[in-house]
């Protein structure tokens, strides 16, 4: 077996299919925007060439496809040269966005623990409760985002709350699974290696369950913070466009700014993974302190 | 405040507490109670839920703009049939289906295409594994900008959301066949067809049923969201958002109860296959014996 290069394994291909992609949207940009063009010669009666076409195509107003550069150009001016508290600014929206994120994925991380908990101490729990975990996930849960949304704010709760709730029902179920998976990953020889220690359920618990479940809760908890992202934009939609990452994808809908769409999708993209990274992160420091190997 | 209706609610949620407490920890000497047993308990936590959920609605007369109760839900669903068939027409049958259909078409027909390369599998797995962390249903806005307000832009959400789990998954399933077992296909001097065919895609099937599982949620998930940026006066994710608007909590629930049904009823039709298919597989010969 050869040595695994990061270079030759990791980069080169990567950044290969990123450029391919990159020069499909640049082709795809051209073939999208140039109809609009061709009307807008044909209306001021004039014959527009191939290279004309080509240039104007990348610099579109409200183009259909926006190319790349103007994504950038658009990220650039909403995240640096606006200040972070102004509204036209992407950092305040992903701010908004990412503390519903963070607070929804923070009640659904506990939550499924609890469960997963309880799931592999009781039995009645297991048979009764874990059906019904998995059909809740067959709920298109982000299908009733939107009344949740409506219905909290007609109580009186509104703000970050209601979205921070459509995140924890989505994240709590990737977690229940993946913990429960992993309190009983334990092998029957070691449950029986504690039975001869004579100790209780308690020690077992935090001796060999807990610290057993590990791979398996970050595991999940990558999936969880990803999907939680997801219950927080979606959770912007029906609050009428007012603040967030969602909000700015609705306006930018409304108003036909696909730059500003492209711009929003983007920044959720970066948001999702940063998440997903420190989780990661968090992920190898534990193991470390374990002492696993690499 | 109705005290005996939410005393009864809770007495029945008690007692059939104890009972799946009590069923839990029998051991039925018939396979057929045994099995009935192992369905009860969780049929009868679902029923014990909606007793609840009835009696707490009632009992403590929250407004039904807020909650309405299960009975309320199951009258409007029976009244409103017509609307309901139609919104599960456009969305569930037109949108999600092809673009299910078309979505993990695309995924594994990609996958095999890039099987010879293993450049471009380095360059695109972890790509595709990036992008199943991303906030997919995002491109919803700018799919009905190009496809218009019709079911062809949720088609198209519904196949950029299902095409990269359906990628991933059947690219590590491919590489699932042991080292032994494609070293014995070439002492037979098998081509690479042959191969794929008679070993690597048999041994691809749990990998590729797992997307196929969970695309089977996400594809519905999708098609619904998709509508809130737009779409004709039909479709579920229109119901939803429109009757939201009117207050009409009851029809979105009754709406949300189709939508939970085909959910579950799509995911457990892939289910089955699975079982039809990965037979030999020990997650599903355990589940028989």
């Amino acid at each position: 077996m050869r040595e695994e290069s990061f270079f030759r394994d990791k980069l080169l291909p990567i950044s290969t299919v990123v450029l391919i992609l990159i020069a499909i949207w640049y082709v795809a940009a051209i073939f999208l925007n140039a109809p609009f063009e061709r009307d807008t010669a044909a209306r001021a009666g004039s014959e527009i060439g191939f290279s004309e076409i080509v240039r104007n195509t990348m610099a579109q107003e409200r183009p259909v496809l926006p190319a790349p550069h103007q994504v950038v150009a658009e990220i650039w001016d909403t995240t640096v040269n606006k200040a972070i508290t102004s509204k036209r600014s992407l950092i305040y929206h992903a701010w908004i966005t990412l503390s519903a994120t963070l607070v929804g994925f923070g009640i659904g991380a506990a939550l499924g623990v609890l469960l997963a908990v309880g799931i592999v101490h009781n039995r009645a729990m297991d048979r009764s409760l874990m059906p019904w975990v998995i059909a809740s996930q067959t709920i298109p849960i982000l299908a009733i985002a939107p009344m949740i949304i409506v219905v909290l704010n007609a109580v009186g709760i509104a703000g970050l709350l209601p979205k921070a709730l459509i995140s924890t029902y989505l994240s709590f179920f990737p977690v229940v699974v993946g913990m429960v998976k992993g309190l009983r990953s334990p092998e029957t020889i070691q449950l029986d290696l504690m039975h001869t220690y004579n100790a209780s359920s308690a020690q077992t618990f935090w001796k060999l369950r807990w610290p057993s479940s590990m791979p398996y809760l970050f595991t999940s908890l990558k999936v969880a913070v990803a999907i939680s992202l997801v219950g927080a934009i979606v959770g912007e939609l029906p609050t009428g466009a007012v603040a967030g990452l969602g909000a700015r994808l609705l306006a930018g809908s409304y108003y036909g700014q696909t730059v500003q769409i492209w711009a929003a999708l983007f920044m959720a993209a970066a948001l999702a993974a940063v998440l997903v990274m420190i989780v990661g992160l968090a992920h190898t420091a534990v193991l470390k302190r374990m002492g696993a190997k690499a | 405040m109705n005290l005996p209706v939410l005393a009864g609610a809770v007495l029945f949620w008690l007692a059939a507490w104890a009972l799946n407490e009590w069923l839990v920890r029998q051991h039925f000497a018939h396979p057929t109670a045994a099995n009935a047993a192992r369905f009860a308990v969780p049929l009868l936590f679902g029923i014990t839920i909606l007793v609840l959920w009835e009696g707490i609605v009632r009992g403590f007369g929250i407004p039904s703009v807020l909650l309405p109760a299960p009975s309320m839900i199951w009258q409007r669903l029976v009244n409103s049939l017509p609307t309901l068939t139609a919104d599960f027409r456009q969305t569930f049958l037109k949108a999600v289906l092809t673009g299910y259909a078309l979505g993990c078409g695309l995924g594994f027909v990609v996958a095999i295409l890039i099987d010879r390369s293993p450049f471009l599998q380095k360059g695109l797995l972890p790509l595709g594994n990036f992008v199943s962390a991303l906030p997919v249903i995002g491109v919803a806005p700018i799919m009905v900008m190009w496809f218009g307000f019709d079911w062809q832009s949720k088609v198209a959400v519904v196949v950029i959301m299902t095409f990269f789990p359906m990628l991933v998954n059947t690219v590590s399933g491919l590489a699932a066949a042991s080292h032994m077992e494609r070293d014995l296909m070439r002492t037979y001097a098998a081509t690479w067809w042959q191969t794929l065919v008679k070993l690597r895609l048999p041994a691809a099937w749990p990998f590729i049923f797992n997307a196929l599982k969970i695309n089977s949620t996400l594809a519905l998930i999708g098609a619904i969201v998709a509508e809130f940026f737009g779409t004709p006066i039909v479709g579920m994710g229109f119901r939803i958002s429109t009757e939201v608007g009117r207050m009409n909590v009851d029809m979105v629930w009754a709406e949300i109860a189709v939508a939970a049904v085909a959910g579950s009823a799509f995911y457990g039709v892939v289910a089955l296959a699975e079982r039809a298919v990965t037979f030999w597989h020990p997650s599903i010969r355990s589940g028989r014996a």
